[in-house]
């Protein structure tokens, strides 16, 4: 009987960010095994509104979405797969004097970070896209903008995975993780699993994952609310969001039109995004239907509801865990599926040895307050 | 504005509206919800208001019956809605006549009935192709045939059903194609003679195509539908027991219209939707909700009765609802233990002598896995996003592992129908070329609206202001 291997690398948690962070860690030659309790990118990764766009970016993140922006737009030649990615332009639309001011600062900072956005009239913003409504007063301009199609992630990721040679383990969940001489055990029902360095990337989950190392940060769960027209003829061809950033809107090549925004559903940790508040959903097409006014000939096929993690300050937890060698944390990204492959990128080059050109999110910060 | 109410009913077919009375007559303040304009649901449906027809049968007059007795209740009728919403413990979200409405009560009965099955075949997206229960409510409820000249294939009851009533409004069969064989029906003769009434229908129905003289084909199952623009012929050849295509001589039969079905899937949206326990039963259709034997699910007041927690058929449903009813009304208070006891055991009763009749009816309508496995490579099994066999197959090979997977991987199940039509036999392919179970291979995710939905009339009018924004994002 063959000894089971020790991998270089154990990544538990198969989104967009531990996939990513697994594929670079075992093309820089790391043997690498990725575990996810169900298969690939089938939470948060598979189910967001697919949006690549900087005008609802956090300002701290804008290198990060622009960089990462680069990398889905390119996902053929890096990924090689397609994530049905199309890159456009994306507005965000004031329609009160309240949202305008809104708009300028917002905007403002974001292009301080180095966001190509411009404040354009609504006559212009109308040239951009003739589909938004004329009770725009002025709109956000990005040319750095575009969607994937997030249900593919996974389909992409898994075949990348599996040709760089990473050990893909789906529907393999983890009920905890035990410090060895040489590394970390992680624990199945399938056996365990052995790794000399970890990363947790399980997005809402990483808070449970941390207490395996004894370690507790506190990570919130947003439920967002999401859903999607039957196919209709083409209303629009922009990425439309609104100065709030309670909206996101595409429409996608094949037809169905995308409603996002981060309107709050019903659910938790435990149990997922389980249930849909009618007002709020009702409120998000509202305003879809607002800023793009042929939409309300359309008919809602499907909604559903994704959870997103957040930390204390709603910036990413990126970085080594603070007193345990060789462990690491990732994810809790604001917009995950914009930035998130940057920032595993950049953890994969701390892992990796290299120096990263853009910087990580260490959790020291956060860890301060933590009881004791 | 919200109308609360003791008891929400959805569906008013003989399971939603037997519940529904069994309630009420208790006590309960009964709110009953249903799209068409009249109770009576697929099997029993009424007449579209301002048509006359001569109607006979058992089915007319049961649902004639069961319209009186709700029509004299104290049941509060909300028919001609779209239910689009189901959440909390309980609230339903629709759009009516009016435009949207939402119900608010304690306890919640599902009662959505079943959804057609056909397992594909080249052809089968050709206009003038009909399910035969789609056929069905053309000539029940609009007296509409399916076309001049038609061909009715598939299996099970409706086969017959179908054809005698295409007969009896003038039309001409012109073959009837049943996948089962002369000896299916042979052994099925004593479940069905447990119920002599519903048996005579079945024999008046042969009777009338025995005297069209219409071609009969027994053991033999649709090769594909053929045509350029729509349905011109059908070539249809034998077919084992298993239902999978033996050699044989095969026939082709010009026609201007198809109506095939291969059974029922039950729909069980709202279980599915709340999170209710689920277990696959074969014969019964498909993933039906985990019930006691009163109707209720694992969810506390949550109920559930009828087609849409395995296939019945109408009268057993009738049965199931009144069970439901009178759990709900039990559980609320209203019936003591006694009264509930009284009223629930001869039901039970009745339940329990339909079932030799009702698992007669469910086995002739079950999914034959021989006749899905010789489905085409190229032929589509998703019509709304146009996924073919080939590209559920390449899904699996690629790590697609689940129905749900799957989907991601090729867009099966993502269109209007959100796979009420595919997800069976999509289902199956999937276990088939995994080599695993249903189980294994899961249901697709249920999730909100339970029928699409206009925007317009569920957004209704409003000003910019009134929409309730939550605060912005953080920067």
């Amino acid at each position: 009987m063959s000894q089971a291997p020790i991998y270089d690398l154990g990544v538990i948690g198969g989104g967009v960010v531990g996939s990513t962070l697994a594929l670079l860690a075992q093309r820089g030659g790391l043997s690498t095994a990725l575990l996810d309790r169900g298969p690939l990118c089938r939470e948060a990764s598979g189910v967001n509104a697919g949006t690549l766009t900087l005008q609802m970016t956090r300002v701290a993140l804008i290198p990060h979405a622009m960089r990462a922006h680069a990398m889905w737009a390119s996902a053929r030649d890096w990924l090689g797969h397609d994530v049905g990615v199309v890159v456009c332009d994306g507005l965000s639309l004031a329609f009160t004097e309240r949202e305008a001011a809104l708009l300028e600062e917002r905007a403002g900072k974001r292009r301080a970070a180095g966001a190509p956005i411009t404040i354009i009239s609504r006559d212009e913003a109308l040239r951009v896209e003739p589909g938004i409504s004329d009770r725009t007063l002025m709109a956000g301009h990005c040319v750095v903008d575009g969607y994937a199609n997030a249900y593919l992630t996974g389909q992409a990721f898994r075949a990348a995975l599996v040709d760089a040679g990473v050990a893909v383990m789906e529907n393999r969940g983890v009920s905890g993780l035990d410090r060895t001489d040489n590394g970390f055990v992680a624990r199945t029902a399938q056996g365990p699993v052995s790794f000399r360095r970890v990363v947790l990337a399980g997005g809402v989950w990483i808070e449970p994952m941390m207490a395996w190392l004894g370690v507790h940060l506190p990570i919130k769960v947003l439920v967002n609310q999401l859903s999607v027209t039957e196919r209709i003829r083409p209303v629009m061809r922009t990425v439309v969001g609104i100065a709030s950033g309670l909206l996101s809107l595409k429409q996608y090549p094949h037809g169905t039109v995308v409603i996002g925004g981060g309107w709050q559903g019903i659910g938790d940790r435990e149990r997922g995004g389980v249930e849909l508040v009618p007002e709020r959903l009702v409120g998000n097409i509202r305003l879809a239907c607002h800023a793009i006014p042929e939409l309300a000939g359309a008919r809602l096929a499907r909604a559903w509801a994704g959870l997103e993690a957040e930390t204390a300050d709603a910036l990413p937890a990126a970085g080594p865990i603070p007193g345990i060698p060789d462990a690491y944390v990732c994810g809790s990204i604001h917009s995950g599926y914009t930035s998130g492959p940057s920032i595993a990128r950049s953890l994969a080059d701390v892992i990796l040895g290299r120096e990263p050109d853009l910087p990580l999110f260490p959790i020291d910060r956060l860890m301060k307050a933590a009881p004791p | 504005m919200i109308r609360p109410a003791d008891c929400l009913v959805l569906g008013a077919g003989p399971a939603g509206t037997e519940a529904a009375l069994a309630a009420a007559e208790a006590g309960l303040d009964v709110v009953l919800i249903d799209e068409q304009a009249d109770a009576g649901g697929q099997g029993w449906r009424a007449p579209l208001s301002g048509l006359t027809m001569p109607r006979k049968g058992a089915d007319a007059e049961a649902g004639d019956g069961l319209r009186a007795r709700l029509a004299a209740s104290g049941v509060d009728r909300r028919l001609g809605r779209r239910v689009w919403s189901v959440g909390g413990a309980f609230r339903l979200d629709a759009v009516g006549p009016d435009g949207a409405e939402a119900y608010e009560a304690p306890r919640l009965v599902a009662a959505t009935g079943a959804h057609e099955r056909v397992v594909p075949f080249p052809g089968w997206t050709l206009p003038g192709v009909i399910g035969l229960a789609g056929a069905t409510v053309l000539l029940k409820a609009q007296a509409v045939l399916p076309g001049r000249r038609v061909v009715v294939a598939g299996a099970g009851p409706l086969l017959f059903a179908v054809a005698a009533g295409i007969i009896a409004k003038g039309g001409e069969v012109a073959a009837i194609v049943d996948m089962d064989g002369r000896l299916a029906w042979a052994r099925r003769l004593p479940g069905l003679a447990r119920r002599l009434d519903l048996l005579k229908e079945g024999l008046g129905w042969t009777w009338s195509i025995l005297g069209a003289r219409v071609p009969f084909l027994a053991g033999h199952g649709v090769r594909c539908a053929a045509g350029r623009s729509e349905v011109e012929a059908v070539i249809v050849g034998p077919v084992d027991a298993d239902g999978a295509p033996i050699a044989g001589p095969e026939r082709r039969f010009a026609c201007d219209a198809l109506a095939v079905g291969h059974g029922l899937v039950p729909g069980g949206e709202v279980p599915k939707i709340l999170r209710a326990a689920h277990l696959y039963d074969r014969l019964r259709g498909g993933f039906i909700p985990e019930l006691d034997p009163y109707g209720r699910t694992t969810i506390e007041n949550l109920y559930a009765c009828g087609d849409g927690t395995g296939i019945r058929g109408a009268r057993p449903s009738a049965v199931a609802g009144r069970l439901a009813g009178l759990a709900a009304a039990h559980d609320a208070g209203r019936l003591d233990a006694t009264a509930f006891t009284a009223l629930a055991e001869p039901t039970l009763q009745a339940l329990a002598d339909y079932r030799p009749f009702a698992d007669t009816v469910a086995g002739a309508m079950a999914l034959k896995p021989a006749q899905v496995a010789a489905i085409t490579p190229a032929t589509v099994v998703c019509r709304c996003e146009d996924v073919s066999r080939a590209e559920i197959d390449a899904a699996v090979d690629a790590g697609a592992g689940d129905i749900n997977q799957m989907k991601h991987f090729t867009r099966c199940g993502m269109g209007p129908c959100q796979g009420r039509m595919c997800g069976d036999v999509a289902a199956e392919l999937v276990a088939q070329r995994r080599g695993v179970t249903r189980e294994t291979v899961g249901y697709w995710t249920q999730r909100v609206p339970l029928r699409p939905v206009p925007f317009d009339t569920m957004i209704g009018s409003f000003d910019y202001a009134d929409i309730p924004i939550p605060p912005p994002a953080p920067l």
